[in-house]
């Protein structure tokens, strides 16, 4: 069954057609590659999906519910998560509460039993004291819990953000180029992490990326973006040499 | 769960820095080593630690500037006196008026910081510095203007002046315009407002370190991050900001009561109030609470001890803001301490070593 379905989406931007009859369909647990030329409208793409911006028509289904023009948080709380291309840490919090506050919603208690230090709050902290270092071990960043997230290095940045999107306990997973300016070494342990995420969470997870070594390695689907229309769609091997596919990327 | 234990311990050393200053004060007073002078400032001086702190909430926790302090604390000291006054009757035990004083005057602070917040934290920006300036402007002159007065038929109220509130003979004018309060019992005491000092410091740093705290953080560190994990952030800035205007309520509560005659006058409710609550802030590190509350005792007593140079105030706060700002964010200033710190680091060590 498809986890997500996306019909007919369309957005302007004043006189600039951003995106334009654009569909989606993501199997669950598949993992899924959104690729194209800059500027083609991925980054769009995943804004609409998040309810940061609201499409001018089309439908997006997420599990069976439509998520049409609800808010970025009820979107969060029906099971969609993301990263962003320009990475966005709560950079004067630790490692640790940086992935604490992707658990906000799961783990609770009220404000007052907060101030008052009621036993609830030592144990709803415990418990996500415990959940944030399962991940974070996931990611390798369970040494690094006490650190200021401003300063971890660049590729261990962007993995506390997937750290963080997966604390919200997602069922989809939404990546922004989460390779970019990551060395080859880094990229592949990052597509191995991916990987690993991917089946022991039983997520399904959708990535933008300009990495082709990381795109052909993982994505078993892929749909190619060009002035924000699908321009090719289809399993990874056959989209790449499709001749549309590279006259886009190459030119004539 | 090393890491509770540390932030346990940065907040048990700022209870007991609090503590011990009591005492000392207490133990300046008892042996009369303290002029008189400085005695009547130990209560506005809670007040002002109270106001710092919950600036700091502001400013420092929730990321953002509110150039009104002093009116919320306004709103909080002439609703409390009102209630004090009209209740002097009616409730003979000063402990159980004071603290429904207390209650009322933090409430209806709070309320304005809802009621301004509501619209203004919505947007992105420095919005919430230019209508909390004009906030703090309006209520300091609503209180110039207000007339209220009481007698067997009730309240009488009025904008213009006394004749104007068409009281019978026998009737008490309660608030008397730019006049103020008159004879507001003086409940607020010295050990009060400690206790005081130390709830507000209960409340604050209980909810920093909890999970609304962090959710309060998160949004001033990235609002869109903080929304793409399904934080509220609207509700969350609310409660930060109102919980911070009720805190400058009880700030004023504590104030109103400790003046036979409380007046809405520009030098303790209006904008050069609200500035000095911020230098307070910034000087003692922002986001930090107990630098607030050493900045705030120091520079309610500096210009007592330098009397000599009460002129050049103003002046000398734009100065010290200005260099400390510099100190904090300029990148070669950042610099420089940090090689300085790892050299004091570093000969530490050295020291434990030889031992």
């Amino acid at each position: 069954m498809a986890l997500l379905e996306v019909e007919n989406l369309g957005i302007s931007f004043g006189g600039l057609r951003a995106v334009n009859e654009f569909h989606l369909h993501i199997e669950k647990g598949s993992l899924y590659g959104l690729i194209g030329p800059n500027g083609a409208g991925k980054t769009t793409i995943f804004n609409l999906l998040t309810g940061v911006y609201r499409p001018n028509e089309g439908i997006i289904v997420l599990d069976g519910e439509n998520i049409v023009g609800k808010k970025t948080i009820e979107i969060n709380k029906a099971g969609i998560a993301r990263t962003f291309q320009n990475i966005r840490l709560f950079k004067d919090l630790s490692v640790l509460d940086n992935v604490k506050a992707g658990l906000h919603n799961h783990h609770s208690y009220s404000t007052m039993e907060g101030i008052l230090r009621l036993p609830r709050y030592y144990k709803v902290e415990r418990e996500m004291d415990e959940r944030a270092m399962e991940l974070l071990k996931v990611f390798d960043l369970d040494k690094e819990a006490e650190t200021l997230a401003s300063n971890l290095p660049y590729g261990k940045q962007r993995k506390l953000e997937i750290t963080r999107a997966m604390a919200t306990d997602p069922k989809l997973l939404l990546l922004d180029e989460p390779a970019a300016g990551m060395n080859p070494n880094e990229t592949k342990e990052l597509m191995e992490t991916i990987r690993f995420v991917r089946d022991t969470f039983h997520l399904t997870i959708l990535l933008i990326e300009h990495d082709m070594k990381l795109v052909s390695g993982i994505c078993e689907e892929l749909t190619v973006l060009n002035f924000g229309q699908v321009l090719a769609e289809g399993k990874t091997s056959e989209v790449l040499n499709n001749p549309e596919v590279i006259k886009a990327y190459l030119g004539e | 769960m090393k890491k509770m234990n540390k932030i346990t311990k940065s907040n048990l050393i700022t209870y007991v820095m609090v503590i011990v200053i009591y005492i000392a004060a207490q133990a300046m007073v008892m042996t009369g080593n303290m002029s008189s002078l400085m005695q009547g400032l130990l209560v506005p001086l809670c007040a002002y630690v109270i106001l710092a702190v919950s600036l700091n909430l502001t400013v420092g926790i929730l990321g953002e500037l509110s150039l009104g302090h002093a009116g919320f604390m306004c709103v909080g000291a002439f609703i409390s006196a009102f209630f004090s006054k009209c209740m002097m009757d009616v409730i003979p035990m000063a402990g159980l008026r004071y603290f429904l004083a207390l209650v009322i005057g933090a409430a209806a602070a709070g309320v304005c910081g809802i009621l301004i917040g509501i619209p203004v934290l919505r947007l992105k920006g420095d919005y919430l510095a230019i209508v909390t300036l004009a906030f703090g402007e309006i209520i300091k002159n609503i209180m110039n203007i207000l007339f209220i007065g009481k007698d067997a038929n009730g309240f009488h109220f009025s904008t213009k002046d006394v004749m104007s509130l068409g009281m019978e003979p026998e009737g008490k004018v309660i608030i008397n315009g730019p006049q103020g309060i008159t004879g507001t019992p003086k409940d607020s005491t010295f050990t009060i407002g400690v206790i005081l000092i130390l709830l507000t410091l209960f409340i604050v740093l209980n909810l920093i370190h909890s999970r609304s705290g962090r959710a309060i953080m998160s949004i001033r560190d990235n609002r869109i991050a903080a929304e793409s994990i399904g934080i509220n952030v609207t509700k969350y800035k609310l409660m930060a900001f109102s919980i911070s205007a009720a805190l400058a309520g009880v700030a004023g509560v504590i104030y109103a009561h400790n003046l036979a005659t409380l007046t809405a006058q520009p030098k303790n409710f209006g904008y050069n109030m609200s500035i000095m609550i911020l230098v307070f802030v910034v000087l003692g590190g922002i986001g930090n609470i107990r630098g607030s509350i050493i900045a705030a005792i120091v520079l309610t007593l500096l210009p007592e001890l330098l009397r000599g140079l009460s002129d050049y105030r103003m002046l000398i706060y734009a100065v010290v803001l200005i260099a400390m700002m510099l100190f904090n964010w300029s990148p070669k200033a950042i610099e420089w301490r940090e090689k300085y710190a790892e050299k004091f680091k570093f000969r530490k060590k050295a020291k434990a070593e030889e031992v």
